[in-house]
């Protein structure tokens, strides 16, 4: 028998436990205070719980994180900008910031101009929900299995090998040359990026198919009566209806090309100009033993995100303004 | 001839009926054709590597997969039966179920109460502490990693099941607080009128109406957190270690393989497809909510 069962089953039933515990007693406490104070202090005392561990968890290490990108690899003494001179005046880590660059373009493009297409097409059939749960697979497995998967897809052996990969497999069979998928830049960071979009393309399908659905079918209808083609239909309807979740999964696509890591650790490990920014933290602190230079990739890593969570926050304020 | 007007005026242009209606057969056909290539295209990965990891080694080394779609082919088991007793597969299967049951368990539990507050108390702040929850959403783990893994060696955490818990547990919080929060705030208001004016207090609010009818974003997110924290591996590389051979859950094994086994490849796809069969039935099993926790999350963020 396993010692850890005993630990995970306490966890997983006694922490569930003690927060109902918890609240029953805060409820108990709070009967016996005077009226003015239970609705005061009863919803900060219903928050503690997540407040603690948000605190904890995110934003005192942010702040800690944001501390240590001016501090040396000892984290002892106060460096100023030096970290960040380094980040951006060392050519690999540029190069890394460039490859998150294209990723960003790239995905973005690929996942919701993809999805958007698959979306629009399926609409159309019969069989919509299988033809969905096909795109929308690759989503449920492990970034870190899909990179399994294609290393298989993209295997290269030299000119005159048998061909053991898929791709190279087809281009033989017509008669092409075996292509060194994932060694040579910058070919090969696009094809890290077509495994990314493999998975997340699903993701952009199920929320934009969700809003084509919302569009009103006797609109569209409308437009075709009074002789609108297809192409007009979409690009004078569907399109401008669709925008405000375009611009949702967009955002999203942006945040996961900036954090692109499980693919490029599995797959070439930032080798042959592959490195992106994520990975090359991990290589700073666990590689180099540079915590301040990963610091420093990690604050740049949050910057470069700052302006989705503004716009994620308006976002939201606009939406509660209409409830 | 209206009639046969009428039937023409939803095609694109203006035809006879009969071209028409030839044009729009060969319009469906080119329709269900490209969706064909499309799917064709996203299965095939996942079909060659299955294919592959159940084929001897000689054949996965010196012929493509496709050559097995021949009826004199052979097919074997030996390469799941090697990666389970040789490397280890097996046990980090069980600690991938000991990493991930705790960390869904533990954030949602949290959260529940915390959304309730959220949606139904009012109290100054509450509005300005949400959008903080709204803005944590994307804030990457990368920023938090160096302080927690020190917090975690001081503590002793590193390297064991809890330090990823806890830290699961805090990543998870804000997706979990801003869904459940959404969702228990959609409740109708009279619900819980009522049963204030019955006498019900808070408690008794939340463990009876609140809880029981928030159910199906629960079981979103259940499903939602469960994949996360079974595929992840940043999380787990930096919290338990890559060389943490007794506690490695699967993402990090199959990662450390794909490095390590170089040719012997039939082995790594058996180890990649042990790591995907658990989502993977999971996901068949709750498409509908994993869909409704991902559309939930993204529509109103």
């Amino acid at each position: 028998m396993d010692p850890r069962l005993g630990t995970a089953l306490v966890v997983v039933f006694g922490v569930p436990l003690t927060l109902i515990g918890y609240i029953l007693g805060v409820e108990q406490v709070l009967r016996r205070l005077p009226g003015r104070l239970q609705p005061t202090l009863r919803p900060w005392l219903w928050l503690l719980p997540a407040l603690a561990f948000l605190a904890v968890f995110l934003i005192y290490p942010t702040l800690y994180t944001l501390l240590l990108s001016f501090e040396d690899k000892f984290s002892r003494h106060f460096v100023g900008l030096a970290n960040y001179q380094y980040f951006f005046s060392t050519g690999d880590t540029i190069g890394a910031l460039r490859n998150n660059i294209v990723w960003l373009v790239l995905l973005t493009v690929l996942a919701v101009g993809g999805g958007l297409l698959i979306a629009v097409l399926v609409d159309r059939v019969r069989y919509e929900s299988i033809a969905k749960s096909i795109i929308f697979l690759p989503l449920a497995i492990s970034f870190v299995g899909a990179a399994v998967i294609w290393q298989f897809m993209f295997a290269y052996r030299p000119p005159g090998a048998f061909q053991t990969g898929t791709l190279n497999g087809l281009l033989g069979s017509v008669g092409v040359a075996p292509v060194p998928w994932l060694i040579d830049a910058p070919l090969n960071s696009v094809a890290l990026i077509v495994v990314a979009a493999w998975i997340w393309t699903g993701f952009c399908m199920v929320i934009l198919s969700a809003a084509l659905k919302g569009i009103s079918a006797e609109l569209l209808e409308a437009a075709r009566v009074d002789g609108a083609t297809e192409v007009q239909v979409f690009r004078r309807i569907t399109l401008p209806l669709l925008m405000p979740t375009i611009a949702v999964v967009a955002t999203t696509m942006v945040i996961t090309s900036l954090k692109a890591f499980d693919i490029v650790y599995v797959m070439t490990n930032g080798a042959f100009d592959t490195e992106v920014i994520a990975n090359r933290m991990y290589k700073e602190l666990f590689s180099f033993g540079q915590p301040g230079r990963a610091s420093a990739i990690a604050i740049v890593l949050l910057a470069l995100i700052v302006p989705v969570m503004v716009l994620n926050v308006r976002r939201f304020r606009d939406q509660e303004a209409i409830r | 001839m209206t009639t046969l007007g009428r039937r023409s005026l939803p095609l694109p242009g203006r035809t006879t009926a009969s071209r028409g209606s030839r044009r729009l057969r060969l319009d469906r056909l080119a329709l269900h054709g490209a969706i064909a290539v499309i799917l064709i295209v996203w299965l095939l990965p996942t079909v060659g590597m299955l294919v592959n990891s159940f084929r001897p080694a000689a054949d996965v080394s010196h012929t493509g997969w496709w050559t097995a779609l021949s009826p004199t082919a052979q097919f074997t088991t030996d390469n799941y039966q090697h990666v389970l007793t040789r490397n280890g597969l097996g046990q980090a299967f069980v600690n991938s179920l000991f990493i991930t049951i705790p960390s869904t368990v533990i954030p949602i539990t949290i959260a529940a109460f915390a959304a309730y507050a959220f949606a139904w108390m009012r109290f100054p702040g509450r509005d300005v502490l949400f959008v903080v929850v709204v803005g944590l959403l994307v804030v990457p783990l990368q920023t938090t990693l160096i302080p927690i893994l020190r917090l975690f060696k001081d503590a002793g955490l590193a390297g064991s099941f809890l330090g990823v818990w806890l830290a699961h547990t805090g990543y998870g919080l804000p997706f979990a607080i801003f869904l459940l929060r959404n969702y228990m705030g959609g409740l109708p208001r009279e619900v819980f009128e009522s049963a204030a004016i019955d006498g019900a207090g808070p408690a008794t609010a939340f463990f009876r109406l609140a809880l029981p009818m928030s159910i199906p974003a629960i079981a979103a997110l259940v499903i939602f957190q469960f994949l996360f924290v079974w595929n992840d591996l940043l999380v787990a590389l930096v919290y338990i270690g890559a060389a943490n051979a007794p506690n490695l859950p699967l993402t990090v094994l199959v990662a450390n393989l794909a490095n390590s086994l170089g040719g012997e490849w039939q082995f790594l796809m058996a180890a990649a497809f042990i790591s995907m069969a658990l989502p993977l039935v999971v996901f068949f099993a709750l498409q509908r909510y994993f869909v409704r926790g991902i559309t939930g999350g993204a529509v109103k963020g």
